[in-house]
């Protein structure tokens, strides 16, 4: 049986490792290396590394730093920030990434999700949606790392990145990111209700039961959370114990910090 | 022992060539079919479309090389993902296309088995082997192996069967006649039990 995902996000803004409230208040809580290098050791799932900054400040991601940490990283590793073109997810593959985020660029051009799946295969491209509650209960979703509003309603964008060929959505409520106060489960459901990809659930997580809740409800593939394990005691190893005691089908529920 | 992963302009060539190197090898990454020669063991990695990889294969001058590596120089070869799914005589993603033809079988698309069944398959499940095969030697049967795909080789003959895994219905995540040998996982990305398949595959 397929199991669900436990996945650590390691957000990068140069050179440290942040963690915020709401997209904003960026807090350094650790450098990178140290961090995926536990990360490894602990056999997690999968990670996924997002540069913050490289859109806005319109840089190319940073190639070298990324060739550093997947020559540490044996998991399954999600890279995303600052991906432009063609070229940009060629070069992200060559130094180590297995699959590639993209967020920003796609709502100015959305044909670069279908010319990447197409060149690299649906499997391998991730859409980051960063989504926003807005009036009447509908979502709006945000580009620039939550900064920019785009208009595009979260219903209609989710289908659109569907169709064009990407092969996950990384799904992230920015009113929830940091809170640690639960997934916003209607947000995730909205999303999976319709969609045929898998969606990774973002934003919020706080224990492991909200975890739960966003598998068992939300009906997500995987669950992705960064302030849990940064600020508390909670490990993805405790959370898929928990999950598992839940009858929630994970992996690996005994590896203890072995190398691989 | 000299191995090379071949450079096809579409993969992740640094997982496998540090996974490689933890398994106590160093690996060669060439995009030049004449290193074929030199080596011993042949990793053909992937990731990407099935028309894009053969194209890729076709016009840097791998394909027929690899052929008479494998034919001829009985060099032995690990497929992993769509490395695995070019082995095959054809593959249906984005037309119809004939693959390399080491291994008779054809790669078609998942039809979910209902509307809760997600494609692409992503993530962690379990890996069911054949009995007496020896990639899988010293790993336990029904391990977690991480996968990312949404094709599937269909093989023709049943013997060439190494493992299936649970995901519509039942496909089939490891291949194998004589020398050549694919996986549909990634060996690369699946802790403990990918390097000892990595390993295997260095002792065949």
């Amino acid at each position: 049986m397929l199991k669900v995902r436990v996945i650590p996000t390691l957000l990068w803004k140069d050179p440290g490792l942040v963690k915020g409230i709401g997209f904003d208040s960026w807090r350094r809580v650790g450098t990178m290396m140290p961090a995926i290098k536990v990360y490894n050791t602990r056999q997690v799932d999968e990670l996924i590394v997002l540069d913050i900054t490289a859109t806005f400040e319109g840089r190319v991601p940073d190639f070298e730093s990324i060739n550093e940490f997947s020559a540490e990283c044996f998991v399954p590793l999600t890279i995303g920030g600052g991906v432009r073109n063609l070229e940009d997810i060629k070069n992200l593959l060559r130094a180590g990434a297995d699959k590639i985020s993209i967020n920003s660029i796609a709502y100015d051009n959305p044909r670069l999700i279908r010319e990447a799946a197409d060149k690299y295969g649906s499997q391998c491209i991730v859409v980051s949606i960063d989504a926003r509650k807005s009036a009447g209960g509908n979502y709006e979703c945000f580009s620039h790392c939550g900064s920019r509003p785009t208009g595009k309603p979260l219903d209609s964008w989710a289908r659109e990145v569907e169709e064009l060929g990407a092969g996950e959505i990384l799904l992230t409520s920015i009113e929830r990111d940091g809170t640690m106060q639960g997934y916003d489960l209607d947000l995730i459901k909205r999303v999976t209700r319709n969609a045929g990809i898998p969606v990774i659930a973002s934003g919020g997580a706080g224990s492991y039961q909200d975890m739960f809740e966003a598998i068992s409800v939300g009906n997500c593939s995987a669950v992705a959370a960064a302030s849990i394990f940064h600020f508390t005691q909670q490990t993805p190893m405790g959370a898929k114990r928990f999950l598992s005691s839940m009858g929630i089908p994970v992996r690996n529920t005994n590896v203890r910090g072995e190398s691989p | 022992m000299s191995v090379l992963i071949v450079d096809y302009n579409l993969s992740n060539l640094g997982s496998i060539r540090r996974s490689l190197e933890e398994c106590g090898v160093s690996p060669v990454v060439s995009d030049d079919p004449g290193k074929l020669k030199t080596a011993n063991r042949i990793v053909l990695p992937g990731v990407g479309s099935f028309t894009d990889g053969m194209a890729n294969l076709r016009k840097l001058g791998w394909a027929s090389a690899l052929q008479e590596a494998v034919w001829e120089d009985r060099i032995p070869l690990l497929g992993i993902c769509l490395g695995m799914q070019l082995l095959a005589e054809k593959g249906d993603e984005g037309g119809t296309v004939q693959g390399l033809g080491l291994i008779p079988g054809e790669v078609q698309r998942f039809v979910p088995e209902d509307s809760s069944t997600r494609i692409p398959h992503v993530g962690w499940n379990e890996v069911r082997k054949a009995a007496g095969n020896r990639l899988f030697e010293g790993i336990p049967d029904s391990l977690d192996f991480y996968f990312v795909h949404s094709y599937h080789f269909i093989p023709r003959r049943k013997e060439h069967i190494l493992s299936t895994t649970p995901y519509c219905g039942n496909f089939v995540s490891a291949i194998g006649v004589g020398n050549i040998f694919g996986v549909q996982f990634h060996p690369e990305k699946s802790g403990r039990p990918g390097f000892q398949i990595l390993k295997n595959f260095l002792k065949v």
